[in-house]
């Protein structure tokens, strides 16, 4: 094992400093001849960090990343039956390993705490040497781990994460995100919202009042008045205030016929099932049938909202129920070996390992910096999502978005959402420097040592 | 206008479900003196019964139907409930549909064996530890309660829909003489207002005006008093652990088709409620309703857009500032007694 | 020695060795061994060990010796962090002014706090310290006051964190980590011997003396006078009263100690990692160092620090441990009984390690009234009591540890 996340000179300094104090025989392990945090040793494994919520609101969630997580590492090993392996665009994965390293991986709790996910992937940097961090549900912990990653000089592939700040204003070079962002909710919804319920909308928005709320709110908004929505109230959310009421009621009386909730989690299930509750969906304001929309929509909140996501629009990531070989080869794996299909958290950082996994055996080398580079404007398909690039500039995934609505007639339990409509990717896309992702610095990549 | 007597709705609304958790907690805390952080876990309990009911009501036998196919591509299995093959699909589904109302008759033996166990197998033994020793032991049990909920039913919240009957919303601005559509509310909402008043009341009518509740109250004032006068006090104080539990049990039952629980409800409540009965004073019921009623309503109308927008965030710190001002101005909380927690 | 009596001197001793050579005694396990999970020796979860030492000494200043049960002690860790961060933008990595800082912000929230929640006791006093935390939690978390001035203050749940174009006047060629005049803080040296790695790290070095050196405060308060006082008025304030000392300067002064205790804790938290987030004053973190008092005991000087040691531990270690890990310690085992004892052992593991912390909180306090501190007394008792039964541990001794 061998904690590097020194640079030379400390090293020298603190080791004399060591030496003098403790006046003990000791040799300098400088790490120097790898050039960067964590090198497996030669023939050994490769450990991976997988750092995702097992305790608190979004433990169900975590632990279907960790399902996806274990499945990813089964089969780069070679074990099971190769999953995405047989459909991935590239093909340089064999399940023999990392470039003849054997993977192995650890877990941790980031109980959806910025501290804790900092401390876990801390420990996994400094005591299990892991050479990559994956995982996590919440921009907040995805931005603050992201910057450990930067800092300790290992990659940081980010798990569910929507606000546009993880690749906007709190981008790291270090970091990649496979999953949308709340610009790519808005863009794809407007087309499906303005066919279903035409230009003439007056929205109301509840928030949840952090940054997250804040950048999809402000996305969804963008993205509705563009159509000739008018935006009637935005109004601020405590999170996790679990009684949604006092937000929901003055809304009939507002003028609003349309209802945002930008809300995720438990936050969302409350509000949606509390607005149901004020028969807001069986109202007619303006004339037209009083609508509720929930932008971003997820497997858990679904089951959680049971009937009062019917007829309700969101959008997703992706969904196990796409027909291309790619989703259709990652459902049987997962769905054979836990007995239900997987969400889509799980398919996020299913595919992140490979993504790393793959552009390791590309550039040859473990060094991030390598890492980074063969990731930056890889262009890759058969994932599930279509084709897909990640964008060197800001370390963004690009592809298709799912647009969802709650199913009328739900056939069995996992059968909640249904697709409405894939957003092809063109429309999705914007400038690096777009007004709602700038001020942010990529920085250098960091290879630690 | 409408708007305001809505607010007033919403706040009672709010109010009963913090004066409901807040009157058990104070039967414990502010009267056997015993930090019960484990209260949170009673609420937590009495949710998990509602979930519990709907979960054994819908327990179903599995046939295969070659016609249908799962998400894998093999045959469907589908699941009827053995109460739909009993009583016939129609009463079976009533039955599911009621199961919230079915909880409350399946949830008070329950809550009163769970608080008698607690009390006789726990809380007993601390009534003479300090202070800080209750709260290290009521917490340890409040996580293990949580996790045991979370392995059994895990960490997602479950949907436990109110019965058809009481969904959706009603007019209730016509019945005050309004125009129609002004004041709409859900009607689950004023029955949880109503059950609350009825379970209040009959807390107050229990401990005002029985023998039992005369001896209780004697004893909370007095406790060796009253046992020095041949009366067995510890037996009616584990009884009252019994109601309290009860009470709060009830109030979870009722609030899950307001709030789909997860394991974590009842910590979610714990601090709100402890901050509710300190307000309403220590040792004093009727304070601890009032200050129910008071900190909801108050809370209803922070929330409204009008005062957000003078004071914005107004709405998340309302209640703990209103908390300081009723403890600076009045030392006792609002009908608080005397030399009880003081030290 | 340097103002202790005996029994304290030997006590700060041991504290001492055990701050400065954990990373080899937090290390019992071979590198690569099974049972190398356990180790717990490695800078980030030691520089915790030591920081929530510091925390928690400071706490028991207020609550062992006054009895009032602060709960909402997070705050002044939370608005220290925040402090120290903001120290890092404008200035520079440099550790100096931003702890100095956090401990000025952190006394000055205590003095405003302090005064206002020390007019009533007991449970009022713990619920108007509550509500003070709750309030500045709320703010920091949706960034309140950032809304109001317009610019991000506490940067709501992302947390506040340095980035590239901050001002950082005084940056100048400096590292661009936190450092205390060049030494960096995340820089260490690893000493491999046998299949052992220790790493000792500069960061961990720095909060371990500050924790020596507060907990030698802490000693010296304990024993002084005002120290005494305080304690009497756990005793029995009203007699104080009576007798003409006027208590509420001292209450004060020992609040105001404990808040710039958890001030320097939140700038050290910063030092090590420039990032801070509103989740560190929420009402969980003030309970957890309630619980961390009353695990180790109440009122003794050493038993805080084990019970921060012992929680941070849970969380950090026990959290880790997955049904993979537990199969590499018992291989040597049949199958059957292989696979049976993962069963066993699987719920208090990995995502279920609450479990276990609520377990072991209700069997310490049931079964060790006095906290951790009495395992420790007992055991000492049953070694002493073979040499000399007379000397065994007593409850007077209880008192004074």
């Amino acid at each position: 094992m061998s904690n590097s996340n020194f640079s030379r000179r400390g090293v020298l300094k603190t080791g004399a400093i060591a030496s003098a104090g403790l006046a003990v025989p000791t040799y300098l392990r400088a790490d120097g001849h790898t050039g960067f945090t964590n090198a497996p040793a030669d023939g050994g494994p490769v450990k991976f960090g997988f750092n995702v919520p097992q305790t608190g609101p979004y433990a169900e969630e975590g632990l279907d990343e960790l399902r996806a997580q274990e499945l990813a590492v089964e089969h780069l090993n070679g074990i099971g039956d190769g999953g995405l392996l047989n459909t991935f665009s590239e093909k340089n994965l064999d399940g023999t390993g990392i470039l003849g390293h054997k993977v192995e991986f650890v877990t941790g709790d980031t109980q959806t705490k910025s501290d804790v996910a900092r401390a876990s992937a801390q420990s996994m940097i400094q005591k299990d040497g892991c050479i990559m961090i994956n995982g996590g549900s919440s921009s907040g912990v995805a931005v603050a781990v992201q910057g450990l990653c930067q800092d300790a000089g290992v990659i940081f592939m980010a798990g569910l994460t929507h606000s546009n700040d993880t690749t906007g204003k709190d981008k790291k070079a270090n970091g990649f995100r496979h999953f949308f962002n709340g610009y790519m909710s808005g863009a794809a919804l407007g087309p499906v919202l303005e066919a279903e319920y035409g230009n003439e909308r007056n929205a109301y928005h509840l928030t949840a009042d952090y940054t997250w709320g804040w950048t999809q709110q402000e996305s969804i908004q963008a993205s509705t008045e563009a159509l000739g929505w008018t935006t009637n109230q935005n109004v601020l959310t405590p999170v996790g205030a679990g009684d949604f009421s006092s937000y929901i009621a003055p809304v009939l009386n507002s003028g609003a016929d349309t209802l945002i909730l930008n809300h995720y989690g438990g936050d969302m299930v409350n509000s949606l099932t509390q607005a149901v509750q004020f028969g807001l969906k069986d109202k007619q304001v303006n004339g037209k049938d009083f609508t509720i929309i929930v932008p971003l929509y997820s497997e858990l909140m679904a089951a959680g909202a049971g009937s009062n996501i019917q007829g309700v629009f969101g959008s997703m990531n992706w969904n196990w129920q796409l027909q291309d070989e790619g989703t259709k080869a990652f459902v049987k794996s997962f769905g054979e070996k836990f007995g239900f299909p997987p969400s889509g958290a799980a398919h996020t950082c299913y595919v992140q390992t490979l993504l790393y996994a793959d552009a390791v055996t590309r550039a040859g080398t473990f060094n991030p910096c390598g890492v980074a580079e063969a990731l930056e404007d890889f262009d890759f398909d058969g994932m599930g999502n279509g084709p897909t690039t990640y964008r060197g500039a800001d370390h963004q995934c690009f592809k298709d978005v799912l647009v969802m609505k709650g199913t009328d007639n739900p056939t069995n339990q996992f059968d909640t959402l249904e697709i409405v409509e894939v957003t092809p990717r063109a429309q999705v896309e914007y400038e690096p420097d777009h007004p709602m992702f700038a001020g942010g610095d990529l920085g250098e990549c960091n290879p630690g040592a | 206008m409408d708007d305001i007597i809505l607010q007033i709705l919403n706040g009672l609304d709010k109010g009963s479900a913090y004066a409901l958790i807040a009157l058990g907690l104070t039967l414990i805390f502010g009267t056997l003196g015993v930090v019960n952080f484990a209260h949170g876990a009673l609420f937590l309990i009495g949710a998990f019964c509602s979930v519990s009911v709907s979960r054994l009501l819908s327990i179903s036998f599995e046939m295969v139907d070659e016609t249908q196919l799962d998400f894998l591509g093999n045959p469907l299995k589908v699941e009827t409930p053995y109460v739909h093959a009993w009583f016939g699909p129609e009463m079976g589904a009533s039955l599911i549909d009621w199961a919230v109302p079915i909880a409350i008759l399946f949830a008070i033996p329950v809550m009163i064996l769970v608080g008698f166990v607690m009390e006789r197998g726990l809380i007993k033994h601390f009534y003479h530890r300090p202070h800080a020793d209750q709260i290290l032991v009521t917490f340890g049990l409040a996580i293990v309660i949580g996790e045991i909920v979370k392995a059994n039913f895990g960490a997602n919240p479950i949907p436990t829909p109110a019965p058809a009957a009481f969904a959706g919303a009603m007019d209730f601005g016509v019945m005050l003489g309004f125009e129609p559509n002004a004041i709409i509310y859900p009607i689950w909402r004023l029955v949880y207002f109503l059950f609350s008043m009825v379970i209040i009341a009959a807390v107050f009518v229990f401990l005002q005006f029985t023998t039992f509740g005369m001896v209780v109250r004697a004893g909370m004032a007095d406790r060796e008093t009253v046992g020095l006068l041949g009366i067995d006090i510890d037996k009616r104080f584990t009884f009252m652990f019994g109601l309290a539990a009860a009470v709060a049990g009830l109030a979870g039952v009722m609030y899950t088709p307001i709030l789909s629980p997860n394991y974590n409800i009842g910590m979610d409540f714990l601090v709100l409620s402890f901050v509710v009965v300190v307000v309403g004073g220590m040792g004093s019921l009727p304070g601890a309703v009032l200050a129910g009623f008071m900190l909801g309503i108050l809370q209803s109308f922070a929330s409204m857009n009008e005062v957000k927008s003078i004071l914005p965030g107004i709405d998340q710190i309302i209640i703990y500032l209103v908390a300081i001002i009723i403890l600076l101005t009045r030392p006792r909380g609002l009908m608080g007694r005397k030399g009880v927690m003081e030290e | 020695m340097l103002g202790m009596n005996g029994k304290d001197t030997t006590l700060f001793i041991v504290v001492c060795l055990m701050v400065l050579l954990a990373p080899i005694l937090l290390n019992p396990f071979p590198t690569g061994s099974a049972f190398a999970q356990f180790n717990a020796g490695y800078p980030a979860l030691l520089q915790r060990f030591v920081i929530f030492g510091i925390l928690v000494i400071g706490f028991n200043i207020l609550f062992g010796l006054t009895g009032y049960l602060s709960f909402g002690h997070a705050a002044f860790l939370g608005v220290g962090s925040f402090a120290a961060v903001w120290m890092f933008k404008l200035l520079s990595y440099n550790i100096v002014p931003a702890i100095v800082l956090s401990v000025i912000v952190a006394g000055l929230f205590s003095v405003v706090i302090g005064y206002v929640s020390l007019r009533r006791s007991g449970i009022y006093f713990s619920i108007l310290t509550l509500a003070f935390a709750q309030m500045m939690y709320s703010i920091a978390y949706s960034d309140l006051v950032g809304k109001v001035i317009g610019t991000p203050i506490t940067n709501g749940e992302t947390g506040l964190q340095v980035y590239n174009d901050d001002p950082q006047i005084l940056l100048g060629d400096g590292p661009k980590t936190p450092h205390l005049f060049g030494l960096e803080m995340n820089s260490s040296f690893t000493w491999d011997v046998g299949g052992w790695s220790f790493v000792f790290q500069n960061g961990y070095y720095l909060a371990g003396i500050l924790m020596i050196a507060s907990f030698y405060l802490a000693i010296r308060i304990f024993r002084s006078p005002f120290g005494l006082i305080l304690r009497s008025i756990k005793s029995n304030q009203n007699r104080l009263n009576y007798t003409g000392i006027s208590t509420r300067p001292y209450m004060l002064t020992a609040f105001v100690i404990s808040g710039m205790y958890a001030g320097l804790a939140g700038g050290l938290l910063a030092a090590m990692d420039p990032l801070t987030g509103a989740e560190r004053m929420f009402w969980t973190a003030s309970g957890e160092i309630v619980i961390m008092s009353i695990l180790g005991g109440v009122g003794t000087l050493i038993g805080p620090i084990l019970g921060a040691g012992v929680i941070k531990y849970m969380e950090n270690i026990v959290s880790t441990i997955n049904d993979n890990v537990v199969h590499g310690w018992v291989a040597f085992m049949p199958d059957g009984l292989e696979n049976f004892f993962v069963a066993i052992i699987h719920p208090f593991i990995g995502k279920g390690w609450h479990l276990t912390l609520g377990l072991v909180f209700m069997a310490v306090v049931i079964f060790l009234p006095g906290g951790l501190v009495e395992l420790g007394q007992r055991i000492g008792a049953k070694f002493r009591r073979k040499k000399a039964p007379e000397s065994a541990a007593t409850s007077a001794e209880k008192g004074t540890v």
